[in-house]
């Protein structure tokens, strides 16, 4: 039970002497620390046997290790990861058969295992120590400053890293304007994708009236293709806490409630935990530190609802009921939760917050550009050599994410655009990589920060097929209240699908800037508002692979299938035999070592699987 | 069926449990109903109205959140969920020709469950494991990089785990995935 500060550096000083050892800094910590990522992108990939078999190993050879678990890493293409201390060595890719080797010549005999370390592709060198590596050179971590680092599993790790400093600091210290004050010279904005000053949002709801406030975290991530909030939620459950209980006090509320998906079994499970030993240590509940301050966090399970993004729907949805938005005014800050005053920010909004008041607004002001400060926290994926989960300043160069830290586009393919912000965002083509992000540089190319979803396309994508893609999602997802998202999206993606059929006419393309329009305008919430935005940046930059597949019924990228033939070049054909084994549809004709083989137009659906396969690179599309 | 019953009655009493535990709190609709469908499989008719009549609110209203949210399904589904992630970085990847591929094998044109009643089959919001694109589960087994051409071996695969285990489900740990990706 932890009663004042004193008790938070008793707890500090015992376990400081690990996470010293994993920063390497001077420490006097004993023996190997072995830590295993445990995200959902390594447990997807078996991490847990990893770490089970390194629990099993390390007991059976009387090793001195400790096997320790953490969240995301962020090199998600390279998992399941390792990583030892002292020494920092990272090993990719870790399979259970390999855990023998690492306990044996690593913790027994303190050599590297060479095979599994990280390979540079540029180079071919084998990088040791994770720091070296050239993804995360380039990064630099706030909001995931302990995913990684710590088991979020422990709080006492936390506080190890000054967990819950900054909480004792501003209820102990502080007042609550003061506190409004440092998130608002911060200049934080807010990270679920709007962009709108955080501090300005908790004077909004600190000035409003009533005896009942709320707090409210937005975990609802819905954007396909990123991950960033649920990796903060995996990897440090408790900065989210903290943060919540911070600007709980600031803005005079007692109660708090994260609104998660439910479909992010492992957040749950963390947030869980997290809340129940942060009670138990007294960091959560009445009389917080000995202080008059009352607060407590409950979870709110989202169901599956893109729209629930939008506060206001997330509030109805919080209550459980429809996630449907509303008009604002009134905002959220005046009527939100059970109609009471509400604060609502994003997981990376609030996992900035502890940082801000420990190292000062000054400091987090520092970092970023004029208007967009601090870091972003990027999902990286798509046609990308390393994917993962990056932070990076703001400012940072596109170029410097996709190519630096993202290591270029895979199997030597070109470059063809960026899509940032998911379904309300728009695609970035090369000619703008170097423009350094922020909120207005993005805005200004159509596109948007959004959340952080960062999808990297190459030139096997079709652009018309990604507007269309986006679409359809956002059309899925329409709540269905207002006519112009409603009907509106729905018509625009009948004429995408014409086109990618091969049935548009020029026409359309200015039918459906126009249907853009519209609907940006006379929606009643941000999804509709915003829907637009991919078919609108393709347009403006891909114009001509729209004529392309209206005026020549021509799909450039080989994506559209409609407007596709298979084709095998008898010349380069070696009559191999491989592409008809692949073939589920038995369209490829053909005897091995025999003559070329060919494809059965009528039968062939079109999959591509034996373009894929062919080693002489001798099928292709016309 | 006198099993059936008892086996039903179970599962109510289950329910009991989760709306004891979560009835009292305000705006907990959603969550009780994950738990009904976790413990029922879907949410037919007969258990929303339960519910409503539990929680004193209009079966229109529960009906109505149910109808709304992904998560939710009001039809039985086959033994094995097979979900497909539509996320961008899976999309990129070619996960629409896997959906088609297992729409194809099991003949799905209507509906996302096959005529043996084993596999339920549709696409799903991302899984956030976007490094391992393209990404599907079966339950709570996550296969990444996953190829059209394997769509043939994970279905095999499922089909023998039925023969070889009778009516026995095979043991699993609850949420953790406990087999590697094929192509690893």
């Amino acid at each position: 039970m932890i009663n004042g500060l004193n008790d938070l550096i008793d707890i500090q000083k015992k376990r400081l002497p690990d996470i010293n050892a994993r920063r390497e800094k001077p420490g006097d910590a004993a023996g190997w620390q072995v830590l295993v990522c445990t995200g959902t992108g390594c447990t997807s990939s078996a991490s847990h046997q990893v770490r089970e078999e390194l629990a099993k190993q390390v007991q059976l050879k009387k090793v001195q290790a400790r096997v320790i678990k953490t969240g995301c890493f962020g090199f998600c293409k390279m998992g399941p990861l390792v990583v030892i201390y002292p020494g920092q060595t990272l090993y990719c890719l870790v399979k259970k058969e390999d855990v023998a080797e690492i306990v044996e010549k690593h913790l027994l005999e303190g050599q590297v295992v060479e095979r599994l370390l990280y390979e540079e592709p540029a180079s071919g060198e084998r990088k040791r120590r994770l720091s070296d590596i050239q993804f995360f050179r380039a990064q630099y971590r706030v909001a995931l400053r302990n995913c990684g680092l710590i088991n979020p599993e422990d709080i006492t790790e936390y506080i190890a890293c000054e967990g819950y400093f900054a909480l004792a600091d501003v209820l102990l210290n502080w007042t609550p304007a003061q506190v409004v004050d440092a998130i608002k010279q911060s200049g934080l904005r807010g990270r679920g994708g709007a962009g709108f000053p955080t501090g300005r949002k908790w004077e909004l709801a600190a000035v409003a009236e009533g005896p009942v406030k709320y707090v409210v975290c937005n975990a609802d991530e819905g954007d396909p293709g990123a991950f960033m909030d649920r990796s903060i939620l995996e990897g440090d459950p408790h900065s989210v806490l903290e943060a919540m209980a911070i600007a709980g006090y600031a803005i005079g509320a007692r109660e708090g409630y994260i609104y998660v998906r439910a479909e992010y079994p492992i957040a749950v499970d963390r947030l869980e935990r997290a809340i129940a030993q942060a009670r138990q240590y007294g960091l959560l509940g009445r009389r917080i530190f000995n202080t008059n301050f009352d607060f407590d966090i409950d979870l709110r399970l989202g169901a599956g609802a893109f729209v629930c993004g939008e506060e206001t729907a997330l509030l109805r949805s919080a209550v459980g009921e429809r996630g449907e938005p509303r008009p604002r005014p009134p905002y959220p800050a005046q009527c939100g939760l059970w109609g009471k005053p509400t604060l609502l920010n994003n997981v990376e909004t609030y996992a900035n917050v502890p940082v801000i008041i420990r190292e000062g607004p000054a400091w987090f002001a520092s970092l970023g550009t004029e208007n967009s400060r601090g870091t972003k926290v990027f999902s990286l994926a798509g046609k990308v050599l390393n994917t993962g989960l990056i932070e990076v300043p703001m400012g940072t160069t596109l170029r410097t994410v996709v190519f630096d830290i993202g290591g270029g586009i895979p199997e030597g393919r070109q470059f063809k655009a960026v899509q940032t912000g998911g379904p309300s965002g728009g695609c970035i083509p090369e000619r703008y990589l170097d423009t350094p992000i922020d909120y207005e540089s993005l805005k200004q190319l159509g596109s948007m920060m959004g959340s952080g979803g960062m999808i990297v396309l190459d030139e096997t994508d079709c652009i018309v097929d990604i507007a269309k893609f986006y679409l359809q999602f956002s059309q899925d997802e329409s709540c269905g209240q207002c006519t112009p998202c409603r009907v509106g999206t729905k018509r625009m993606l009948e004429i995408l699908e014409r086109i990618t059929l091969g049935q548009g006419q020029m026409g359309d393309l200015n039918e459906l800037e126009e249907l853009s329009r519209e609907v940006m305008d006379a929606s009643l919430c941000g999804l509709g508002q915003t829907a637009p935005n991919p078919v609108l940046s393709t347009l403006k930059y891909f114009r001509d692979e729209y004529e392309a597949h209206i005026r020549d019924k021509r799909c450039p990228a080989g994506v559209c299938r409609a407007l596709l033939d298979y084709v095998i070049d008898e010349e380069k054909c070696v009559a191999c035999g491989l592409c008809a084994r692949e073939c589920v549809a038995k369209a490829i004709i053909g005897e091995k070592k025999g003559q070329p083989y060919f494809i059965d137009r009528q039968k062939c659906l079109k999959c591509g699987a034996c373009l894929a396969r062919c080693p002489k690179g001798a099928i292709y599309t016309a | 069926m006198a099993g059936g019953e008892k086996e039903l009655d179970e599962k109510y009493r289950q329910l009991d449990e989760v709306i004891e535990r979560y009835g009292h709190q305000e705006g907990q609709l959603i969550r009780i109903l994950k738990e009904a469908q976790d413990i029922f499989g879907y949410l037919p008719e007969e258990v929303q109205t339960y519910i409503a009549g539990k929680l004193d609110m209009p079966v229109s209203e529960v009906n109505g959140v149910v109808t709304f949210y992904a998560l939710f399904h009001t039809e039985p589904r086959g033994k094995y969920g097979i979900s497909v992630c539509m996320g961008t970085a899976c999309y990129v990847q070619g996960a629409q020709g896997i959906l088609d591929e297992f729409r194809r094998q099991l003949d799905l044109h209507e509906g996302d469950t096959s005529a043996d009643g084993l596999f339920t089959v549709k696409s799903t919001r991302c899984v956030g494991a976007c490094g391992l694109a393209p990404v599907l589960t079966v339950e709570d087994e996550v296969y990444g990089k996953f190829r059209r051409q394997d769509v043939a071996k994970l279905l095999r695969k499922y089909r023998r785990r039925e023969v070889i285990a009778g009516d026995q489900r095979a043991e699993r740990p609850d949420r953790y995935p406990e087999e590697t990706a094929p192509g690893h």
